[in-house]
């Protein structure tokens, strides 16, 4: 469904993708992970083109994503940003339904019964404004929008990163019943191991714009490429080791 | 509400289809005779709209030029000095002969000279035996309180103290006001005035004789732009016959009478036409008990007149505001979304709206009658470029301040950049967009006032008359209403925020 060959995205001297060829099964859950600034977010935009690439191709079906063909593919991905995104000048129901009904489709009520019901959403909230919202009421509503149109791709950009723990946890197990129950192809930003643990079919761990692994986790843990791969998988381990002991 | 206002934009072109139009300049003198000129003309049958107080020399002349009023009074050191100052024509014969080349005609000479004098109480003056400025010379004791242009003014004291050679070294430049003051409690003897002033009569004044004619000479005459003449012959004829008709002590006698005893310029006008026509039949000619026998008007009559008029002032003075306003948002919020699109293009945007600023009021009304005209259209005119600037800035911060996670989730759900701008940004941008658009009416009902001085009606009309004619009464009844305008639009604009933001963004305020 999405791939990218050999795709470049310079700013100034630094690479910010360098030469990365990947492709995020279908149907599943792919997690880019890495460091802060390793290009996995840069990368996630490079897919529907927010962030135009400088060379390599982006394909989404069997089409190389560009200027020109930027808008209907972005209709066909859902797209979750780490604080929502959400217009503050529209209520939950305005938000949710904005490009339902800037694409003219017919009534969007039952569309909207299913949505609430699947991210645990009580209707009564579709008529508050996102200010009289929770952070995690509002990461459910993101997925809601971005479910609206039933996109074959769901990309989200570190979902969880702004919310407390135990909102966090909740939402992740949601999240992860969501993405099994909806057969997407699904590719998920995060800086946390654990969380990619949780949710990865696959994982691909980037490092300075540059492909380090991708595979399954147990492949990360169990045979790194390189020296880097067991040093970031380890650290994290022990971080979380630590946090269990106290 | 739109029909409305349409209508009362096409009334003021609809009603300018007149014969003659004479404009007049905006002091009590200026307005008197303009008046005078506009009854007269009326006599003969013509359709005449007089244009009331065009504010200046500036004005009022490229006014004439321009074909916007075909006569008017002016002073032939005015015309000698202001008119043709690049020119520079040695006399007034000079001057006729370049006003012949711009098609301007003089009409005819009212008879009165208005130009600068010297004054002193009749009774000081009589004790010491003071009829001229000559006699001063014998009385290097007196004390001499100016006001502070006539100081500086080549043609008037530097020009008088060398003429004459005024021994006298007791003199102070202060305001006019104050030094009529200082007259009347002794604390000067000699001040400058105009010698058709009104306060000539007011305070018992003697205007001594100018023997040796130190100072130029500013004669009443009547002038006209010569395709008007040849259009209407009738007229001239009948403004031809003022030639000579009035002298200082009448004009004198009229400007106290508006000024003194506040009785309205086309009253005196209309009681000193009667007694014209009356001396014509053989009777002697209007003396100034006779001008001033109406008396003194009370000031309910004048608060009555006030309140009259308020209705039409405000109509004009608000629909100057708003109409200029509408066409500011629909000029400006695009301006300021291309600025914020364009940001090279922005700085040019920006900064011509800026420079637009700058240029003082009065200057822009001026700079705007050759292109427009005068009276109505232009004050709005003026008064839609001075909305543009806050209304393109605070669009564009609106637009600068939106936060970036906004406009990629947009982007992201594959909004266009048509649909982005009209379902996101600019509700986003809407609350500081409407703070400028608050900005710019506040100042457009201060700044309207100014129509006064360009003949555009409105309460800048009541507020300049009132200046002019030391009438309290009709000030207030301009700056008044102009101050509860202000207020009012403030009001309107916090209402309709909460009408117009949407309660989402309201909540994030909080």
């Amino acid at each position: 469904m999405l791939s990218t060959q050999q795709v470049s995205k310079r700013y100034g001297d630094a690479l910010a993708l360098d030469a990365i060829s990947v492709e995020p099964p279908g149907g599943k859950t792919t997690v880019l992970i890495g460091p802060s600034g390793c290009g996995k977010s840069t990368l996630l935009r490079a897919f529907i083109h927010l962030i135009p690439v400088d060379d390599g191709f982006v394909r989404f079906g069997g089409d190389v994503v560009s200027a020109a063909n930027a808008l209907e593919i972005r209709r066909r991905v859902g797209y979750v940003l780490q604080t929502g995104g959400l217009f503050p000048h529209m209520t939950v129901r305005r938000n949710v339904t904005l490009m339902w009904d800037h694409l003219r489709e017919p009534d969007p009520t039952d569309r909207l019964q299913y949505l609430c019901s699947l991210v645990h959403l009580e209707p009564t909230l579709l008529e508050r404004f996102p200010a009289e919202l929770s952070g995690g009421q509002r990461q459910r509503i993101g997925l809601m929008r971005a479910l609206m149109l039933d996109p074959p791709v769901l990309l989200l950009d570190e979902p969880l990163g702004a919310l407390d723990p135990l909102v966090r946890a909740e939402l992740q197990q949601d999240l992860r019943e969501i993405f099994r129950k909806l057969n997407k192809t699904v590719v998920l930003v995060t800086h946390d191991l654990a969380e990619a643990a949780y949710f990865a079919d696959h994982v691909v761990l980037m490092r300075q714009g540059k492909l380090e692994q991708e595979g399954p986790f147990r492949d990360l843990l169990d045979r790194p490429a390189t020296d880097f791969v067991g040093q970031f998988v380890t650290a994290q381990r022990e971080l979380h080791r630590t946090e269990a002991d106290q | 509400m739109i029909r409305l206002l349409i209508l009362l934009c096409v009334l003021p072109v609809a009603l300018s289809a007149q014969d003659v139009r004479v404009g007049s300049k905006p002091f009590p003198e200026g307005r008197i005779l303009g008046e005078i000129v506009t009854q007269h003309a009326r006599v003969t049958g013509a359709t005449v709209e007089h244009e009331i107080g065009l504010g200046g020399t500036g004005v009022i002349w490229k006014a004439l030029l321009a074909g916007e009023i075909d006569v008017y009074v002016e002073y032939t050191g005015t015309l000698q000095r202001e008119c043709y100052a690049v020119a520079a024509p040695a006399s007034f014969d000079e001057t006729t002969e370049l006003m012949q080349a711009d098609g301007i005609v003089v009409v005819a000479h009212l008879g009165f000279n208005n130009t600068y004098a010297l004054g002193m109480k009749e009774t000081r003056a009589e004790q010491l035996g003071i009829k001229t400025i000559s006699d001063l010379i014998q009385h290097p004791d007196l004390s001499f309180g100016f006001s502070n242009e006539f100081v500086d003014r080549a043609d008037c004291w530097p020009n008088l103290l060398s003429r004459y050679n005024l021994p006298q070294t007791d003199v102070s430049g202060m305001q006019h006001q104050l030094a009529y003051e200082a007259l009347g409690a002794g604390k000067i003897d000699v001040t400058d005035l105009y010698s058709t002033d009104a306060s000539i009569e007011q305070l018992e004044l003697r205007v001594l004789r100018d023997d040796l004619s130190a100072f130029p000479e500013y004669s009443a005459v009547i002038i006209a732009r010569a395709d008007f003449i040849q259009r209407n012959p009738k007229v001239y004829a009948a403004l031809r016959q003022f030639e000579s008709a009035i002298n200082e002590e009448q004009m004198v006698a009229m400007n106290a009478s508006v000024v003194v005893d506040k009785n309205a310029e086309s009253e005196v006008a209309r009681n000193f036409l009667s007694q014209l026509r009356r001396a014509e039949k053989g009777g002697e000619a209007p003396t100034a008990e006779e001008i001033r026998e109406s008396g003194k008007r009370e000031i309910s009559e004048r608060f009555d007149t006030a309140l009259q008029d308020l209705p039409r002032l405000t109509i004009q003075h608000l629909v100057m505001v708003l109409l200029s306003l509408i066409g500011g948002l629909i000029v400006a919020i695009p301006l300021g979304v291309v600025a914020h699109r364009k940001p090279r293009l922005g700085q040019l945007i920006l900064g011509g709206a800026g420079i637009l600023q700058t240029i003082p009021s009065i200057a822009l009304l001026v700079l705007l009658i050759p292109l427009v005209g005068i009276g109505w259209w232009p004050a709005v005119i003026a008064l839609f470029l001075y909305s543009l600037l806050p209304i393109i800035r605070n669009t564009h911060a609106g637009l600068s301040d939106i936060d970036p996670s906004l406009l990629e989730s947009a982007d992201a759900m594959g909004l266009g950049r048509a649909a982005r701008l009209r379902l996101v940004e600019l509700p986003l941008a809407g609350r500081s967009i409407l703070a400028g658009v608050k900005i710019a009416a506040v100042i457009n009902v201060g700044t309207a006032t100014l129509g006064g001085f360009i003949g555009a009606g409105g309460y800048g009309e009541a507020i300049f008359a009132g200046i002019s004619r030391q009438d309290n009464v009709q000030i207030l009844s301009g700056a008044i209403p102009a101050a509860m305008l202000a207020l009012l639009l403030q009001g309107v604009f916090e209402l309709s925020e909460r009408m117009i933001i949407p309660r989402g963004l309201r909540l994030q305020g909080e």
